[in-house]
């Protein structure tokens, strides 16, 4: 053989290997995905979804479980939502390039990488026990809000950056202010970039289960909340409970556990692709 | 400018200072309380002695079998996710098809975005028990396990980031090499990589930094037991699951326990602070170069 | 443009066969088309050309922008494979040999025909890696072989006695015009017969420019070089023979002199004294 064909050959089997890697991820999250499905599909009924955990596996539900993740989600995306645009507006329109922008920038990108447990003990320290809301779904919403700040912060940036500076031109030149200019034209022009990062910025939220745990969220919550003062428990916390315990029959309940979260978190992203996609389109004008 | 510009300007700017106050909230937290921990105990100690049993009635404030069992489980995830995230990178932006590419790159993210708690599920219930076929040595509670899961979680981040630092290789390079009769193969691997480079430690840099600070999946499959160990078939603990650990026992508010997670806090920050730093400021330089 | 569309149609289709009929050289052709047709999707690029073009020769192609002189110098180390609509018709032949043959070997052909491109493209190595990187790839291994390769390459591209004592310093730290020559010396390393350049010197001062032409010269004498060129200018002071282009049509093709001063077709008349293009 000649070089040239030895090193066709290489470039061959990188090209199935590069298939192999690719579709390797892919597939274990499939396989795994339908193993937990055959475990756990058969659990999930009307029980099981409106039961209070207990001590025996076949009597316990997610009913506090999936309530609690969905006040978290409302009372985060209130938070989160507000504040993470208006400081992506501000720093993509207003902040002048120079010292102080270039901290927030260099900040953001660093709060993005704090892990998410640490959230837990600043959660801990400031809302639980300096704000004493105690290991409430208040306290907890806020501690993910700080956590996902970033994430809507930085897609927010991007989307407005997508925006045709000859967009807030003809508004200016209309008379328009900065603000009358954002809010009419900048604003609804992002607007789907920005759901976008918020959805999977608040998907991410409902998935997280340590910061949660670090500021006092019980596993056990024999009530449904029903204000934000409540203590709670959510989705992941107890199905990390029911994965922590000795018994197999727990196990199912897990699985059934992990089908709902799953089904939410692929359903969010789902959106998000699709509103991206989109949107992308739409601002190729 | 009407005064209505200026309060709404106002407001904005306080939303983005609320990023800085977490910033400071986060250090003067785990800094006020660190001290108060490094009162009772040394320094000295915390950074030089071998066990950690904060829990136990004979107890002893050694940071190194957390940060051990740290560092082993995200350099398994990282062996996993950096031959494997690379590869795909360069399948995807040199040899893939495009219609091969739009379909497969949103399904590698989506391994980024399922719950953490759903892959320490994986880990214990599928991964140890198809481990311990090949291994029957290994401990249900593994650092193996949980890493091989942890590398699969942050395969797409690699991917992805490498992928586009790939993509900003100039295409005249590309065509430089084609043109003197270099196969993709070579291509990628003699000049795209090398010229790339940059960016690619970057993805890595913040890999590692992401798997240093995952929780769900190593307090679920790596165990609770601190242990200077490079075995990978034992249990250990991360600072991470130590963290998670004492959040769910009854340990008092303002005890020396309930210190030691500030102090434990503390040093995983610091970890993951200099990592995201280093990256950032490799990203700035390499962003100027291409420009 | 609708008078333009009409010449078009009315007087070139002739002339060509002509010529290619009475004018043959005896000499066999080094690079030989017959009929060639380039699609970009459903665009079709380059329309219905042959040409023949004689060993250790300059010969350019001209055009206005878009014309598809590039398209079709690339046709000729199958640069164009890459693009995935590409699709071609018709046969090109290097020495005879039909280089988009099913046994070719692409990177067998791009050993033979060597490329240089409008903007330098170093890489980010070293001088000597960039040289050497055409033999490396190959499995060359041997430091000595790979010493003499790259001052026997430098020294072709006239470029040892600037860089000899430099030659670990990144190859981007040279200048416009050096950088260039190091792809020059790059694409002679692997040792071809044909040089294909598009554009050299289209990102380089005027005296870069006119080191890269003088060189041209001096290659010429152990290669067959085509230059694809915005200037008609320097196509007059390399070029043995030239090609105009237009619409994907080869216009005209002759002795650069007898293109630049008495072109047999209008629409060549008009370009080369630049009323359009």
């Amino acid at each position: 053989m000649t070089n040239v064909q030895i090193n066709r050959l290489k470039d061959q089997a990188f090209k199935y290997t590069g298939i192999f890697c690719t579709l390797i991820g892919i597939v274990l999250l499939a396989i795994f995905t339908g193993s937990i499905l055959m475990d756990g599909l058969s659990r999930i009924d009307w029980q099981f979804l409106t039961s209070l955990p207990s001590r025996r596996a076949e009597k316990a539900g997610i009913l506090t479980a999936w309530s609690g993740t969905l006040w978290i989600f409302g009372l985060t995306a209130l938070i989160s939502i507000p504040i993470g645009v208006a400081a992506g507006i501000y720093l993509e329109e207003y902040s002048k390039k120079g010292r102080l922008s270039s901290i927030l920038e260099v900040n953001i990108t660093n709060l993005a990488g704090v892990p998410s447990v640490i959230y837990g003990i600043l959660g801990l320290a400031i809302f639980v026990r300096t704000l004493h809301f105690g290991g409430s779904l208040l306290a907890g919403s806020f501690t993910l809000s700080l956590l996902i700040l970033p994430i809507i912060i930085v897609s927010t940036r991007e989307a407005i950056k997508a925006v045709p500076s000859s967009l807030r031109e003809a508004s200016f030149g209309m008379g328009a202010t900065k603000w009358q200019t954002i809010s009419y034209q900048v604003l609804p022009a992002a607007g789907g970039g920005i759901a976008t990062g918020i959805i999977l910025a608040l998907s991410r939220a409902i998935g997280e289960a340590a910061p949660l745990i670090v500021i006092g969220a019980l596993a056990y919550v024999p009530f449904v909340a029903k204000t934000p003062m409540d203590d709670f428990t959510v989705l992941p916390i107890q199905i990390f409970n029911w994965v922590s315990r000795p018994d197999p029959a727990f196990l199912v309940n897990a699985a059934a556990g992990i089908i709902i979260l799953l089904g939410i978190t692929f359903l969010m992203n789902g959106i998000a692709v699709w509103l991206r996609h989109r949107w992308q389109k739409k601002m190729n004008w | 400018m009407k005064i209505s510009e200026k309060i709404i300007e106002g407001g904005l700017f306080s939303s983005a200072v609320i990023t800085i106050l977490t910033t400071i909230g986060i250090i003067w937290v785990l800094l006020s309380q660190s001290l108060v921990f490094f009162k009772d105990v040394s320094i000295w100690e915390f950074l030089t002695s071998t066990e950690w049993t904060p829990l136990f009635t004979k107890k002893s404030y050694g940071i190194l079998p957390l940060i051990s069992g740290t560092m082993l489980t995200t350099l398994i995830a990282v062996a996993i996710a950096l031959p494997l995230g690379l590869c795909i990178a360069i399948y995807l932006s040199e040899y893939a098809p495009r219609k091969f590419r739009d379909i497969f790159k949103p399904m590698l993210e989506v391994l980024a975005a399922v719950p953490t708690v759903v892959y320490g599920f994986f880990a214990l219930t599928v991964v140890t028990p198809f481990l311990k076929n090949i291994f029957p040595e290994i401990d249900t509670f593994n650092a193996l396990s949980a890493g091989l899961v942890m590398g699969v979680m942050i395969i797409p981040m690699v991917s992805s980031l490498s992928e586009d630092a790939l993509f900003a290789v100039p295409k005249s390079l590309r065509e430089a090499s084609y043109g003197m009769g270099a196969t993709r193969l070579q291509t990628s691997f003699k000049v795209l990589v090398p010229a790339a480079s940059s960016g690619i430690i970057v993805s890595v840099i913040l890999a590692f930094a992401r798997a240093i600070g995952e929780t769900m999946i190593v307090a679920i499959a790596a165990g609770q037991m601190p242990n200077l160990t490079a075995n990978p078939l034992a249990a250990v603990e991360t600072i991470t699951a130590y963290i998670v650990q004492v959040s769910l026992g009854d340990v008092a508010h303002g005890s020396i326990e309930y210190r030691t997670i500030f102090a434990a806090g503390l040093t995983l920050f610091a970890m993951t602070f200099v990592l995201n730093n280093v990256s950032f400021f490799i990203r700035k330089k390499y962003q100027e170069k291409y420009d | 443009m609708s008078t333009l569309t009409m010449e078009k149609k009315t007087h070139f289709a002739e002339p060509i066969k002509n010529m290619s009929d009475s004018k043959k050289k005896p000499s066999i052709a080094k690079i030989s088309t017959n009929n060639v047709n380039v699609f970009y999707g459903d665009n079709k690029v380059i329309k219905d050309v042959s040409i023949e073009i004689q060993e250790k020769s300059v010969t350019a192609f001209i055009g206005p922008s878009g014309c598809g002189k590039s398209t079709f110098l690339r046709l000729f180390n199958r640069m164009n494979d890459y693009i995935e609509t590409f699709r071609k018709e018709g046969d090109i032949c290097i020495d005879g040999k039909d280089i988009y043959g099913k046994k070719v070997m692409v990177e067998e052909l791009r050993k033979m025909v060597g490329m240089v491109f409008q903007k330098p493209n170093p890489f980010p190595k070293s001088i000597y890696e960039n040289v050497a990187f055409g033999l490396r790839i190959q499995g060359i291994k041997k430091r000595a072989v790979l010493d003499e390769a790259v001052e026997h390459s430098l020294r072709q591209a006239a470029l040892w006695e600037e860089v000899k004592d430099q030659l670990n310093k990144s190859a981007l730290a040279l200048s416009g015009g050096q950088q260039q020559r190091v792809c020059i010396a790059r694409a002679l390393a692997v040792g071809p017969s044909v040089l294909l350049m598009d554009e050299p010197a289209s990102a380089l001062d005027p005296i870069a420019t006119s080191k890269v032409e003088e060189l041209i010269h001096q290659l010429k004498e152990k290669y067959t070089i085509v230059i694809v060129t915005h200037n008609m200018q320097q196509a007059g002071r390399v070029s043995d023979k030239t090609a105009f282009f237009y619409l994907g049509n080869l216009v005209e093709f002759d002795k650069t002199k007898k293109i630049f001063t008495n072109p047999k077709q209008e629409l060549t008349e008009r370009y080369i004294t630049g009323r359009f293009g």
